[in-house]
């Protein structure tokens, strides 16, 4: 096939490309679509369930059958619209869901087989034997009907996001969009005009209608000049506006780079959220097919597209075409088709009164009831009152009326309302609040119907926002009025297809209704009607029509689809907009990070924050060895660890004691100025929530400190307590999690460390207890915070400064605490080391546990309220025996893990008989042996007896004995001397 | 969705955090000797409406007030937003 004369191509420049492995030449402003049909390619995949031949349908993105994958490699991208990929020179396309070649697919069979694959066919043959489902019959399908494939490798290319607000949004650039844009932007309201396609037009680039005696082109560049003057206006080419969220807010993905053959350094897409003051919808319309037997080959294909390859592409997908309609429409393509050249083989009217409108063969009154040609369409059967004759025609255009793309006005679930005058469904008015739809989308179809409804609808929308606009000049343009018979399928015997990505057919929606599947959720569901990446773009009207005519109700009777977004296929990769990676989420560094990297440690994260979890040294093998290490340093000289992702909360106010008794279970108001308490979270049901220090400054000043995880929901809580229980108190919060670096100094040489680094503070145990802080300076005047208060069971400390001398304090004590052994240590010591303590963590706070199980059960107050003091006195809760208890493996060998399930000895392992469970497990260096935590039932009255822990996952069963979780200086002796 | 914070303006709804039912305010008096049917009702339940409904938001990536949002379920139309803390003291004042 040649090329016909004009449309929007530039033949001056020459782009190459393949497809299958065929090199092929087309020119800039071609899609593929074009491309592959200016080069004589009429058979581009296989359907879906039959792997019938199919060749392209439409022009735009509503094209159900022409999909291919783009690109090679790590780029490629399957089920791309043929029609959507702008051509650039070195694209690469294969067709896909064949299996051998294109023209001799295999699983062609599959048709053969087609009256065992009607609707409902899965459902009814796979449901048995069940074994097989997932070895069989899933594998199977999936081979057979698909689409294309992924490459499996990481996607090369870059995405972004961004945010956009505006006055007025126009989402579409054709005749409707166009004016909405220009009345709006002469006015001066901030616009944004945004259009699925890389050339503004619309539907104008697709017709050969003028505008004021000119190509309509001249008018369309006369407003892009002026568009390029006015900086209030933000035109985005390439761009779909794919859904209508909440409040004015939309989704839009921009195609940056996807007509490059390599982004480059540049984004691939990009991921837009609009937000409108007011909308303009100018999505413009689809048509629609007439089912008739064989009518999926391919060169079958809408009349409305036909037209759009010829006028602007400048190609015809055969030198001999035939039209079918059921009104006017289809006339307009008979007749731009033969001013182009092209043979005319008869244009078929579904009515009788039917008048040819140009020099063409018509076939008043009557329909195509078949087709010929495997591979590509020979020849048509036409039936006029019961005789039947074939005509030799290589391409059929169908017209069977235009439906308003309605999708984005329904997807707040407004309902499209039926008009028996265009045969269409019509937007809602205001379903979407602030969106007013203009033109074809609107049923104003006609040039000047859609000129004229875009600058008033935009007028209108200014209006609301207070901003006057005159109405624009707006070019003579078509106004013909919808003609057009309400004629929905041809009936007859052969398989006429509704939806082609999903292979469905009138007989699917007969079978359907038969089986009563016929409201319109249950037709859709057992035929995959409307289901495919198209959404059903040009099947689901027709599909109504047809299960209307069956059960003998109208068609808004019958039901209307729920739209919802997106309006077309969104990769995931442009959702994700780039947060791929070391970008998914933000990662936190504590203060001594750039120190500890420096001393080789291994990091963890816990939760955004990177955590050293251990130090190891040169000749150290296993991370168990650094670990055992550094606890035996800490507990005979001194270790240090960096503390500081624990949450802090800085509480002031001549009310903060009071407040922090309510917040705590247990009494916080009583607590001495320079003194810490270890304080108890509930929540509001009476569970205990969150653990941690809580420090007197000053009569008016508290720091408490909550755990890593619970930083940012205990501060919400707080907040939440201060703002919507106790408003009246006198009370100020602030989160100082990341001011104060905090690290840990424990050990026995603890305090001789400190001694060195303090400004000359009394540290001795009579002026500085246990449980005692201040502030103070350290190293000759920085501010500091000091707290006594141990985790390790150690004498231990915890050192707070400004958060920027952190890694310079850790370098400091590392450096002068050499000769008294210290030693830094990492999350997983620190764990060891709270185990060996007894001390409760994020494991044991769980969020299940309460504080009678933690052994904690009196700290609760009766004297006062406090959160969840009520809730933790219900009898559920204080019937409650298991409590913490440690357990020692009675061989020292064997192992202990979290999650184990504790069991008398000898009692059947199963839920009856769960006596409770291991919460944190460990080597103890101290001990010797592995040691757990866990919640036994009545487990202050067992110690000293021998249970079982068993792991039935990995069939171990360990002899346990119960001990007091205080495996290091139960007597708390260390911790204050 | 926008969420009109009455201090800061229309704000992207992703600022915030969701709690839940407005009615959280309310609660009971813990030393009272109703308290345990009492805080059984507060903690557990929960009016559910579709249509409109007031509701506690956080603004926690802003300037950290918590906010009584007036919202309709059902089609997300925004009523209203006050602060809770005002709420909160009005309730207080109106008892006192």
């Amino acid at each position: 096939m040649t090329r016909l004369s004009g449309g929007l191509i530039d033949r001056g420049t020459t782009l190459n490309f393949t497809f299958d492995g065929r090199a092929m030449t087309g020119h800039p402003g071609d899609t593929l679509a074009s491309a592959l049909l200016a080069n004589d390619v009429r058979l581009i995949g296989r359907s879906f369930k039959y792997h019938r031949p199919r060749g392209l349908v439409a022009a735009g993105s509503e094209e159900p059958n022409g999909m291919v994958e783009l690109r090679s490699g790590a780029r490629r991208e399957p089920n791309t619209r043929a029609t959507m990929a702008e051509l650039f020179d070195g694209l690469s396309a294969d067709s896909q869901n064949r299996m051998g070649s294109l023209g001799f697919d295999l699983l062609a069979v599959n048709d053969l087989m087609s009256p065992f694959f009607a609707a409902g066919f899965y459902y009814k043959t796979f449901m048995w034997p069940r074994a097989f489902w997932e070895k069989l019959y899933e594998p199977m399908i999936r081979r057979a009907a698909g689409l294309g494939s992924l490459s499996m490798l990481p996607d090369p290319d870059s995405y972004d996001k961004g945010f956009l607000h505006c006055d007025l949004l126009v989402i579409g650039g054709g005749a409707a969009g166009l004016a909405a844009a220009l009345t709006a932007a002469r006015a001066g309201a901030r616009v944004i005009l945004a259009d699925e396609d890389f050339r503004l037009g619309g539907r104008l680039l697709a017709e050969s209608h003028t505008l004021d005696d000119a190509p309509a082109t001249d008018w369309i560049a006369q407003a892009e000049a002026e568009f390029a003057s006015l900086p209030n206006l933000r035109v985005m080419r390439r761009t779909t506006v794919f859904g209508a969220f909440d409040h004015g807010i939309y989704g839009a993905v921009e195609r940056v780079g996807d007509h490059l053959v390599t982004p480059g350094k540049g984004v691939r897409q990009t991921l837009w959220r609009i937000t409108a003051k007011r909308t303009v919808l100018a999505a413009g319309a689809t048509e629609r097919h007439i089912p008739f037997a064989n009518n999926d080959r391919p060169g079958v294909m809408l009349a409305g597209a036909m037209r759009a390859y010829a006028n602007r592409w400048a190609v015809s997908p055969a030198q001999t075409v035939a039209i079918f309609t059921n009104g006017d429409d289809g006339h307009r393509t008979a007749l731009d088709l033969a001013a182009k050249g092209v043979s005319i083989a008869g244009v078929i009217d579904t009515r009788a009164d039917a008048r040819a409108q140009g020099d063409y063969p018509l076939f008043a009154g009557a329909v195509v009831s078949d087709t010929k040609g495997r591979l590509g369409l020979k020849r048509i059967a036409v039936t006029r009152e019961g005789q039947t004759q074939w005509i030799e025609a290589g391409a059929l255009g169908v017209a069977g009326g235009w439906n308003p793309n309605v999708h984005l006005a329904s997807h707040h679930r407004g309902r499209p309302v039926w008009n028996d005058d265009l045969l269409a469904f019509l937007p809602e008015p205001g379903a979407v609040p602030g969106m007013v739809v203009a033109g074809a989308a609107n049923g104003q179809g006609s040039t000047h119907g859609a000129l004229h409804s875009g600058a008033q609808t935009a007028l209108a929308a200014l209006a609301e926002l207070g901003i006057t606009a005159p109405a624009p000049d707006l070019p003579r343009a078509e106004d013909a009025p919808v003609t057009q018979a309400a004629f929905w399928h041809v009936p007859g015997k052969g398989r006429a297809w509704v939806d082609f990505q999903n292979d469905v057919t009138v007989k699917d929606i007969k079978l359907a209704h038969q089986e009563n599947m016929r409201p319109v959720e249950h037709l859709k569901r057992w035929t995959t009607l409307g289901m495919a990446t198209d959404q059903g773009k040009t099947a689901n009207v027709t599909a109504l029509a047809v299960m209307a005519e069956l059960s003998g109700q109208s068609i808004p009777a019958t039901g209307t689809t729920i739209f919802r977004p997106p309006y077309t296929g969104v990769s995931l990769s442009v959702l994700g907009g780039g947060d791929t990676g070391p970008n998914f989420r933000p990662r936190r560094l504590t203060p001594t990070h750039e120190w500890a990297a420096s001393q080789g440690a291994v990091f963890v994260e816990v939760g955004q924050w990177m955590r050293a979890q251990y130090f190891p040294r040169k000749g150290e093998t296993h991370w168990r060895e650094t670990v055992d290490r550094e606890v035996l340093a800490t507990r005979a000289g001194v270790g240090l660890c960096d503390v500081t992702t624990l949450g802090k909360v800085d509480v002031q106010g001549a009310d903060a004691g009071e407040f922090l008794n309510r917040i705590y279970a247990n009494a916080m108001g009583s607590l001495k100025v320079g003194m810490v308490r270890y304080g108890l979270m509930l929540r509001e049901d009476g569970h205990a929530y969150d653990d941690g220090t809580c420090a007197r400054l000053a009569e008016d000043h508290y720091v408490v400190t909550t755990t890593t995880a619970q930083a940012g929901p205990v501060y919400r809580h707080m907040e939440f307590a201060r703002q919507c229980l106790w408003p009246d108190l006198d009370v100020q919060l602030i989160s100082t999690t990341d001011a104060w670096a905090q690290i840990s100094v424990a050990g026995p040489n603890a305090r001789k460390l400190l001694e060195r680094v303090v400004d000359g503070f009394d540290l001795s145990n009579a002026a500085f207890p246990f449980m005692a802080c201040s502030e103070l300076t350290v190293c000759k005047g920085l501010r500091a915070r000091l707290f006594r208060i141990s985790f390790s069971g150690e004498l231990a400390y915890e050192i707070a400064v400004p958060a920027r001398y952190g890694n310079a304090l850790m370098a400091r004590m590392i450096e002068l605490g050499a000769d008294l052994g210290a030693t830094p240590y990492g999350t997983e010591a620190l764990g060891v080391l709270r185990i060996e303590k007894g001390h409760a963590a994020g494991n044991e706070l769980n969020g299940q546990t309460t504080a009678q199980m933690l052994g904690m059960g009196r700290m609760v107050s009766t004297k006062k309220d406090s959160i969840g003091a009520v809730m933790s006195r219900r009898e559920g809760l204080t019937a409650e025996t298991r409590v913490l208890v440690g357990l020692q493996p009675v061989d020292p060998g064997a192992r202990v893990a979290a999650g184990m399930h504790l069991f008398a000895q000898g009692a059947a392992q199963n839920t009856q008989s769960d006596q409770g469970w291991i919460t944190s497990a460990c080597y103890s260096p101290h001990v010797g042996s592995m040691i757990g935590l866990g919640f036994l039932a009545d487990g202050a009255a067992r110690i000293g007896e021998v249970i079982t822990g068993a792991n039935p996952l990995e069939g171990q069963s360990t002899a346990l004995r119960v001990v007091s979780p205080h495996f290091v200086d139960p007597e708390g002796g260390r911790l204050r001397d | 969705m926008l969420i009109p914070h009455p201090l800061l303006g229309p704000r992207d709804a992703q600022e915030f955090t969701y709690l839940g039912d407005a009615s959280l305010l309310d609660r009971p008096d813990g030393m009272a000797d109703t308290a345990p049917e009492a805080f059984a009702e507060y903690v557990y339940l929960r009016d559910n409406p579709a249509g409109v409904h007031r509701e506690l938001w956080f603004h926690e990536q802003g300037d950290r007030s918590w906010l009584i949002v007036t919202r309709n379920t059902v089609t997300h139309e925004i009523l209203g937003a006050e602060l809770a803390r005002d709420v909160a003291l009005a309730a207080i004042g109106g008892a006192q």
